[in-house]
């Protein structure tokens, strides 16, 4: 007997019982179909971070302090490494949490202080009016740029230009307003407040630099002034490794990245653990169908069909109905990702490695869980199955 | 003179039951020719159906030897036992045993299937063995629309379908009324003529004598010439009766 009868013999005997057909297969269609959803979703989301890091400028380099006690960035290593040949810009930042206040309307809003270079540095927009000029920061000007979302809480609908707002109790002026930037990274983009550095310095009453920004003079260029700047930190601050870090984008993209696939990876083994269930489940039916087909047997193997016959009718049988539900689950997972993307804001990204993966995982199942029954029905000894009632 | 189609040597079988040993053959020796109509006859238990297994080929003999059409079966491994099923012998059951999911027709080409004969052949040769059983227009219908005798009609028709030499019915009117049974036995008759060996196996002595020579089988042993041992004569004899009903 061959491979096309066997199948024919399987699809025939799938055809005659569909009720349970569906109900076997129903733990694979979930298996899969959750399978495709959750790690589209976590690929989409993965995506979608690499997008937004993607979009703050690959020539952005990092120097983060985290303990400001022994790394002390001052003016002249800022200066230093403006000396630097990788470098274009040094864009210093200090920050802090301030309140301001415009009238009745006030709000909660980081302050960033900085210098003139930090708009070309973090790929900065304005929407309205000029960024900080080096004479604002010389002179301590108490001058702001608002984030978008900042200038809509504090001035509504009007023109905020050249208007004042409060912050501590001391008026500056708005000379500017930035595109939005959007939300990354949890963050917004759009909630701060700039200020030159110099006054920053004592609006927020803290004096030390944790950030620095760094602009490298081309892409290509990154890697050499990620060296530049790391010897420069090394001659300044030996032995303090520990305290700072220095980090392009990529880095952070990796970083980003890979806890992202991790969560994907997570998502994935759970659902996974729905098709070994779904596995179990067409075991369990085949071996029932098995003892229900007992006196079925029999007469095949009286007709003349060997072990082989039957054990390829039953094996066949249940990588039918594994296969079946992993296209139906495939089917229902691509459909029910696809109407997330529409009605959530979540980002969906389809991968076919994962379509495909799942596929020939509920094929596996098929076999691995159907040659048990399958082998116990082609052992049955004809007389007795022929006389089993 | 040709080889005979079954030759059985001093066959025996016994199996355990509740604990206890029986011996179902002690000692077996039949020899059956081609064309032959042979008939076993025997109460339950006497080790009838044991012997009909073992002529099946569905269950391997203790000792003894058992040559089908020249071969020795006696010692053969499960998979060329099912090929000589599939090939020498054609079943025919009390209960008709179809499958109940197939139609007709495609009851009748099982046993091509598993020889792996073409669709279109094989089609053809079931169509024409159903002609034989005329139920050629019924082929279309599932066991559970045909009637008792339709049913072991289209098992006749299966059982001729791999045009076996050997033909073997179990109590093939057992489930049948007097009026069908009829008609099953004159079909089985009508194939003999054609030259079909055919073994048919029984308690009734009604059907036994259908056949041109009867076998009684009895605690184990055989014994020839079951029918004369039959004949009404001695009807009034003890432990008669119990073959008449």
């Amino acid at each position: 007997m061959n491979l096309v009868e066997a199948m024919k013999m399987a699809m025939r005997s799938i055809k005659t019982s569909k009720v349970r057909s569906f109900l076997t297969m129903l733990g694979i269609i979930i298996g899969v179909a959750s399978v495709i959803i959750l790690v589209s979703i976590g690929q989409g989301s993965s995506q979608s971070v690499k997008d937004q890091i993607g979009s703050l400028g690959t020539n952005l380099l990092t120097v983060s302090v985290t303990d400001t006690d022994a790394v002390e960035l001052t003016d002249q290593t800022v200066a230093s490494f403006k000396e630097l040949s990788g470098i274009e810009d040094v864009a210093p930042v200090i920050t802090g949490r301030v309140s301001a206040k415009n009238g009745e309307n006030s709000t909660q809003v980081s302050m960033t202080g900085t210098n003139s270079a930090y708009l070309s540095v973090r790929d900065l927009e304005l929407s309205q009016g000029r960024f900080l000029a080096d004479m604002d920061v010389e002179l301590r000007q108490k001058v702001v740029v608002l984030g978008s979302d900042t200038a809509e809480t504090l001035f509504q609908n009007q023109n905020p230009i050249d208007q004042a707002i409060q912050i501590g109790g001391t008026s500056y002026r708005v000379i500017g307003v930035l595109k939005s930037v959007g939300t990354s990274m949890g963050t917004s983009g759009d909630d701060v407040i700039i200020t030159p550095i110099s006054t920053a310095k004592r609006t927020t009453g803290s004096t030390t630099i944790s950030t620095v920004y760094l602009k490298a003079k081309s892409e290509d260029a990154v890697e050499r002034a990620m060296y530049q700047v790391q010897g420069t930190m090394t001659t300044t601050f030996p032995n303090q490794s520990d305290n700072y870090s220095v980090s392009n984008q990529e880095d952070l993209m990796e970083t980003m990245s890979s806890v992202s696939d991790t969560m994907t990876l997570m998502l994935g083994g759970i659902a996974s653990i729905s098709l070994l269930v779904g596995g179990i489940g067409i075991m369990n039916i085949m071996l029932v169908s098995v003892s229900e087909r007992t006196k079925e047997i029999g007469i095949r193997k009286a007709i003349g069909a060997n072990r082989t016959s039957i054990l390829l009718q039953f094996l066949i049988e249940s990588v039918v109905l594994s296969c079946l539900g992993g296209l139906i689950g495939i089917g229902l997972g691509l459909g029910i990702a696809k109407l997330i993307a529409i009605f959530s804001s979540l980002t969906i990204h389809f991968s076919f490695t994962i379509t495909l993966l799942s596929f020939l995982f509920s094929l596996c199942i098929g076999i691995i869980f159907g040659v048990f029954p399958a082998n116990k029905a082609s052992k049955l000894r004809p007389i007795e199955a022929l006389h089993y009632e | 003179m040709k080889n005979p189609l079954i030759e059985i040597k001093n066959m025996c079988k016994s199996y355990e039951l509740g604990g206890e040993t029986v011996h179902a053959l002690q000692e077996v020796s039949l020899t059956i020719h081609k064309g032959d109509f042979v008939s076993i006859i025997g109460p339950s238990g006497s080790g009838k159906s044991t012997f009909m297994n073992m002529i099946g080929c569905l269950d391997q003999p203790d000792f003894g030897q058992y040559l089908l059409d020249g071969k020795d079966v006696s010692d053969m491994k499960d998979h060329e036992l099912a090929a000589i099923r599939n090939i020498k012998i054609g079943f025919i059951f009390q209960n008709f045993n179809l499958l109940p999911r197939l139609t007709a027709v495609e009851n009748t080409e099982l046993a091509l299937v598993y020889r792996g004969v073409g669709v279109k052949e094989r089609r053809q040769k079931a169509e024409a063995c159903l002609e034989k059983v005329g139920l050629l227009e019924r082929m279309h219908h599932l066991p559970s629309q045909l009637s008792g005798g339709q049913q072991q009609r289209v098992a006749i028709a299966r059982a001729l379908a791999g045009d076996p030499p050997l033909l073997l019915a179990d109590e093939p009117t057992g489930a049948l009324d007097s009026k069908t049974s009829k008609e099953v036995l004159q079909m089985l008759k009508d194939l003999n003529q054609k030259g079909q060996t055919i073994i048919l196996i029984t308690h009734d002595l009604e059907v036994a004598k259908e056949a041109t020579r009867v076998v009684r089988i009895h605690d184990g042993h055989l014994f020839e010439n079951g029918g004369e041992w039959l004949e009404s004569s001695r009807s009034n004899e003890d432990g008669d009766a119990k073959y008449q009903n």
